[in-house]
């Protein structure tokens, strides 16, 4: 059996789940055995539609809301160990990087994390991941009975056909350590790494007052919003939005840069991007290597106009 | 209080990344080691702004690799370390190196054991959670913030769309990223200092490594860009629909 661990926001299940829960689906059907999914927490989606996704199952773990690494790992590795799993996937999201490390210990089980594609399983199992923040693939191994893998998001297309899950609740408690005293959201913000799009800007705005333009392509994209180090460090922009080898790493559908010139540490933030788009009014700017498409210009004046020619297009 | 703080050597984020062997190794030609960017910019230093708080903090180093690692902990040592163990094994398993981490610290009665989030050459994001349940402590990931009041840490980690803070009797394990503290360059007096702070070797721990590399490959090279007029923005917006169809 292949179980796939589900992160749900708010009782929502995440978008990078439902592709690692084709991932392993996809698994499942190359080791000539099934998927089935686990959930953990109160949620608003029927479940059962996720047999869409080719799990046969789908667990349900009530009562459980507050996310806590330590207990939850004791559910999904309590839950692979009775359902006898082979492999076990995780989303290379936020909370998957807390619980797939503790899981793997829990299990002695290997764990590949930030994969990029199937594995191969012609000769072992061999999972290709992302190295090198994004500037080379290795192709890794695991020699454990049971193995673990954790994807990335944007590397696999969610695959949807026809069926419905079992669905199975039985009600869970853990005991946690870490007490939560607050949390806070920013509203209406989209998550970089789960957006499709993402349209980032850098020192070529001269300041924060000039964000007002690329809010508004952003907007018409309904793409996420990210910014370079140096705008970041200058506070100009929250430090969430970087972009980089030492912010946050993205890989999405489309990467628009403005005013960016495209330094080695920001390329291996956002490399592995499916299309890259540069704006920028210097023509020996580094990141026109890197780029798809680019425009040579001021963005003062090239953004209006591209918002412009995407809303009278759409 | 007693901090251990997870030192990883990485090529420089400028490094050329290319393969030897048939691409089985990285080719370390020509490249610059420096302390995982993540481990120093982030764990490492916010562990001495806490000892410079405290003065009756200490400050533990620890490097899972073969001697190389040694002038990589020397830094660590010069921008404020108090000690550092090397645990002489050489590996990429994260499973291993974290096994040889636990072992270190389950005699060491560390109350903070902090990482980088992940390194800049493997992008595991695991050796913390797996430090953590190895030693069946509480790990909160991806910290931005990290304040003690006593032996109660309040930390501040990344959630979706937010961030969340969080309170945690010690021992506990921590991986910081941005946000937790600003970079430092080593002063003369720190470098001498490290010259003569201890160093210990110690041997490693039987274990069996659950992961290894096989190969590595590099990603397809990008067919040029298409330059298009600024004049005509129309144009690359008839490119990212019908060629690229991603908008």
């Amino acid at each position: 059996m292949v179980l796939i661990y589900l992160d749900n926001i708010n009782g929502a299940i995440k978008k990078s789940s439902l592709e690692a829960l084709s991932y392993g689906a996809a698994v499942a059907k190359q080791l000539g055995t099934d998927a089935q999914a686990l959930v953990i927490g109160d949620v608003s989606s029927d479940l059962s539609a996720l047999g869409q996704y080719g799990v046969s199952k789908v667990h349900q773990l009530s009562g459980v809301n507050e996310f806590d690494a330590q207990g939850f790992a004791r559910l999904v590795a309590d839950k692979a160990t009775e359902g006898n799993a082979s492999v076990v996937v995780f989303s290379h999201s936020l909370s998957g990087k807390a619980l797939a490390p503790r899981v793997s210990v829990r299990l002695k089980a290997g764990l590949v994390t930030g994969a990029v594609a199937l594995p191969d399983t012609s000769n072992g199992f061999v999972v290709k991941k992302s190295v090198f923040s994004g500037k080379a693939f290795a192709n890794v191994r695991i020699n454990s009975a049971i193995k673990i893998v954790s994807l990335n998001p944007n590397a696999f297309t969610a695959v949807l056909g026809a069926g419905s899950a079992e669905v199975v609740t039985t009600a869970a408690t853990i005991s946690s350590n870490v007490k939560i005293a607050s949390v806070s959201k920013s509203s209406g913000a989209r998550t970089l790494t789960e957006s499709e799009i993402v349209v980032s800007a850098g020192r070529g705005m001269k300041g924060p007052e000039n964000w007002g333009m690329i809010e508004e392509l952003a907007d018409v994209l309904n793409a996420g919003l990210a910014c370079s180090r140096p705008v970041a460090d200058a506070h100009w922009r929250p430090h969430h939005e970087h972009v980089g080898q030492t912010g946050v790493a993205i890989a999405p559908n489309l990467y628009i840069a403005v005013g960016i010139s495209g330094a080695i540490q920001h390329l291996a933030g956002v490399n592995r991007s499916k299309t890259i788009v540069v704006i920028n009014k210097d023509p020996e700017a580094p990141f026109f290597k890197a780029a798809d498409y680019g425009i040579v210009g001021d963005a003062f004046e090239v953004i209006p106009k591209l918002t412009a020619a995407l809303k009278a297009g759409s | 209080m007693k901090i251990l703080v997870c030192i990883s050597k990485t090529p420089d984020t400028t490094a050329k990344i290319a393969f030897t062997d048939n691409n089985t190794k990285f080719d370390t030609n020509g490249v610059q080691w420096i302390i995982n960017p993540y481990d120093e910019w982030y764990a490492l230093v916010r562990a001495i702004e806490l000892k410079e708080a405290d003065a009756s903090n200490s400050i533990h180093l620890i490097s899972v690799g073969g001697s190389d690692a040694e002038p990589i902990l020397r830094k660590a040592l010069a921008l404020g370390g108090d000690e550092a163990i090397r645990v002489n094994i050489d590996i990429d398993d994260s499973y291993t190196i974290a096994t040889q981490i636990a072992e270190v610290a389950k005699s060491g009665g560390y109350d903070l054991i902090l990482t980088g989030k992940e390194t800049i050459d493997h992008n595991g994001s695991t050796l913390g959670g797996m430090v953590a349940e190895l030693l069946n402590l509480p790990y909160i990931s991806l910290a931005t913030k990290l304040d003690m009041n006593g032996s109660i840490a309040h930390v501040t980690r990344e959630i979706d769309g937010g961030q969340e803070l969080d309170e945690v009797a010690t021992p506990v394990v921590i991986s910081a990223q941005k946000g937790m503290a600003e970079a430092r360059i080593p002063n003369m007096r720190g470098i001498m200092a490290a010259r003569t702070k201890p160093l210990s070797v110690v041997e490693p721990v039987a274990c069996d490594a659950l992961t290894s590399t096989v190969s590595f490959e590099m990603p397809p090279a990008k067919a040029g860009v298409k330059l298009v007029d600024a004049e005509n923005v129309a144009e690359l917006v008839r490119l990212l629909k019908e060629e690229a169809k991603v908008v």
